[in-house]
């Protein structure tokens, strides 16, 4: 499976998750949303911004708990919860802000 | 996503009308070639898979001697066509477990009984082709394992060994599942389920730390890697990572503040769970449970406890000395390994907590037993322990509680709909369904007795929870961890 994109095209595994990390611009995430129907806001941009960050010193996703925390510190402690969260990305925060931030699906038990 | 509609709930349980080739699409993603290789199986389908196939369900069949009585023995008197809550949910009778455990027994009559073997088709001997493969890889990642319909079969039938046989072989033949396989391949060479890696683990322990001092005003730790504690806690991936779970992995780190125990969890073996047990593969097991075994000799513990997780502790409890024993290095006064909820019960039971009762009076609580708790473990020293120690740790820690319907819990516990290695996306539709026999019995507690929240102690049962009850009008926050009750009732000291 794949994403287009101004006439290039992105390789994804079959839940649309990037394959290559590397691929991965503003222009891309945006897309990803669009195929969901999804329009991407500062809201948004602030959630998937994070998760890069933490990607990029942890190789992994944070946790929800850790996701709720930083995003309280960021945008104000009423935001700072994961029902606000679920509100951003209906389908989990975990699952579709990773996939829109191009990195890899959150595994196991979750 | 896949369109599909969610089952309606209705006052009384009603058996379904049977829908043939109603579920037939459901087939959860194949594992690619590195995944597989991983962990040991060939990267995709081989070219002499029939042949390969059929030698390893004689050497299956030759090995476990339960598994051939269950081939032989059934006599299709239908006691379990309706037992099994993804028939009740789907209607598809390959859903019934018969007809699921004939797609086994059909294939091996053909190749391993006399009259199969010369008359196939006057005994209904079936040919393992390509489309019986299909049928296999579909209707077997259909079964959560459960065991309900077992306990209705006159000869204790078990649907659940038979599925793990016919995944196992499917797995030696290359066709693995994708979602089981990379969780398999991450526990064994990360030490979990997520591949949270040790830094990860450490900031994010470090969180919750800051979280319930922030709370309670009392320092709790949530030790990491500490060598000679007395506690090696071995707890699933999730309580680190997802909600409700981490309100039970507090819970845990209250108790044993509270009551003055030294633990610590391990980064190396930072996972509870076994998914090797859902594709029936000893090897793949073991390897995972000699991670718990390595992290508490190296750490010098005196005791193993597991945290909320019914496989898991379906795993330990019955197959943890055999994978990885023996543990004649620990301390013998204890269970080995112990549950978490034993330790909890007993320090109720010796008067060790104070707890506040009245801290979840805006809850009113049901219990969800799980499958492999239920049906494939004990707790305690008494039958019937792992039925009795979780609704009493909840009475000593809320006020109202109310138990589901009699033929819903328990030894006939239905199944969350996700265990077995199916809670994955790409089942959605599978795990919506097969919850149905649950919501059920939920909605008739919640009309009946008000009933606010329902309370898990497995990890796989609290996420496909949170991810199906909105399909039924329910809050995903509605189910919640056995250890939050705890936690929010225990009275920390202040002064410590
Ligand atoms: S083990 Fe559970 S899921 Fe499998 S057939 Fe029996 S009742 Fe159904
Ligand atoms: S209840 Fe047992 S014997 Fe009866 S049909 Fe089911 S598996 Fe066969």
């Amino acid at each position: 499976m794949s994403i287009e994109l101004d006439g290039k095209s992105y390789e994804t595994d079959e839940e649309g998750y990037l394959v290559n990390m590397g691929d991965w611009n503003d222009a891309l995430a945006s897309a990803m949303a669009r195929e969901d129907g999804a329009e991407l806001d500062s809201n948004h941009w602030e959630v998937i911004n994070f998760l890069r960050d933490y990607y990029e010193e942890y190789q992994i996703a944070p946790a929800v708990r850790v996701l709720t925390k930083a995003i309280g510190k960021r945008m104000g402690k009423e935001k700072g919860t994961s029902k606000y969260l679920y509100e951003l990305f209906p389908y989990g925060p975990a699952k579709q802000a990773c996939k829109y931030a191009g990195l890899p699906k959150p595994t196991g038990c979750v | 996503m896949i369109d599909f509609e969610t089952p309606v709930l209705k006052e009384y349980p009603i058996i379904p009308l049977i829908q043939p080739g109603a579920m037939a699409h459901s087939k959860p993603y194949v594992a690619k070639q590195d995944l597989q290789e991983k962990i040991g199986f060939p990267g995709e389908l081989i070219d002499d898979w029939q042949e390969v196939a059929i030698k390893k369900m004689g050497e299956l069949v030759s090995k476990s001697r339960a598994l051939m009585v269950f081939l032989d023995t059934c006599v299709k008197c239908g006691a379990c066509t309706d037992k099994c809550h993804y028939f009740l949910g789907t209607a598809d009778p390959y859903n019934m477990p018969v007809a699921r455990q004939d797609l086994f027994r059909d294939v091996y009559r053909r190749y391993f009984t006399f009259a199969g073997k010369h008359f196939p088709k006057l005994v209904g001997a079936k040919d393992l082709d390509k489309d019986m493969l299909d049928l296999w890889y579909s209707y077997f990642h259909q079964c959560s394992q459960c065991r309900r319909c077992s306990v209705y079969c006159p000869f204790g039938i078990d649907t659940a060994e038979i599925s793990m046989a016919a995944r196992e072989i499917l797995n030696t033949i290359g066709v693995g599942q994708k979602y089981c396989n990379e969780i398999i391949g991450k526990a064994q060479t990360i030490g979990n389920n997520l591949g949270l890696p040790e830094p990860a683990l450490a900031d994010t322990l470090e969180g919750l730390e800051e979280d319930i001092e922030e709370e309670t005003g009392v320092k709790v730790r949530l030790p990491l890697d500490e060598k000679n504690a007395d506690i090696l806690l071995v707890t699933p991936s999730a309580d680190f990572f997802a909600e409700p779970h981490v309100d039970g992995l507090i819970g845990y780190a209250k108790v044993f503040h509270a009551a003055g125990l030294s633990w610590t969890l391990s980064s190396h073996a930072s996972e509870a769970s076994n998914f090797g047990l859902f594709i029936g593969s000893y090897d793949n097991m073991q390897k995972i449970s000699m991670r718990i075994r390595d992290a508490a000799l190296e750490l010098g513990v005196k005791r193993i406890v597991f945290g909320e997780c019914g496989h898991a502790w379906r795993v330990a409890y019955n197959f943890l000395n055999t994978l990885a024993g023996p543990f004649d290095f620990l301390d013998q006064n204890y269970p080995i390994p112990q549950n978490i909820s034993e330790v909890t019960y007993d320090l109720i039971q010796r008067n060790a907590l104070t707890l506040d009762k009245s801290a979840n009076d805006d809850k009113v609580l049901t219990f969800h037993d799980s499958c492999n708790v239920a049906r494939g473990s004990r707790m305690g020293d008494v039958a019937g322990g792992q039925f009795i120690i979780p609704r009493e740790i909840i009475k000593a820690t809320c006020n109202h509680f109310y138990d589901m319907a009699d033929d819903t819990i328990k030894e006939a516990t239905f199944c969350c709909g996700g265990g077995g290695g199916l809670l994955t996306d790409d089942l959605v539709e599978l795990r919506v369904k097969g919850a149905l026999p649950r919501m059920e019995a939920l909605k008739q507690v919640v009309d009946n007795h008000g009933v606010t929240h329902m309370v898990a102690i497995c990890a796989i049962c609290k996420s496909q929870f949170s991810k199906v009850m909105p399909y039924y009008g329910f809050e995903m926050d509605q189910v919640i961890s056995l250890h939050q009750l705890v936690g929010n009732a225990i009275v920390l000291n202040r002064s410590e």
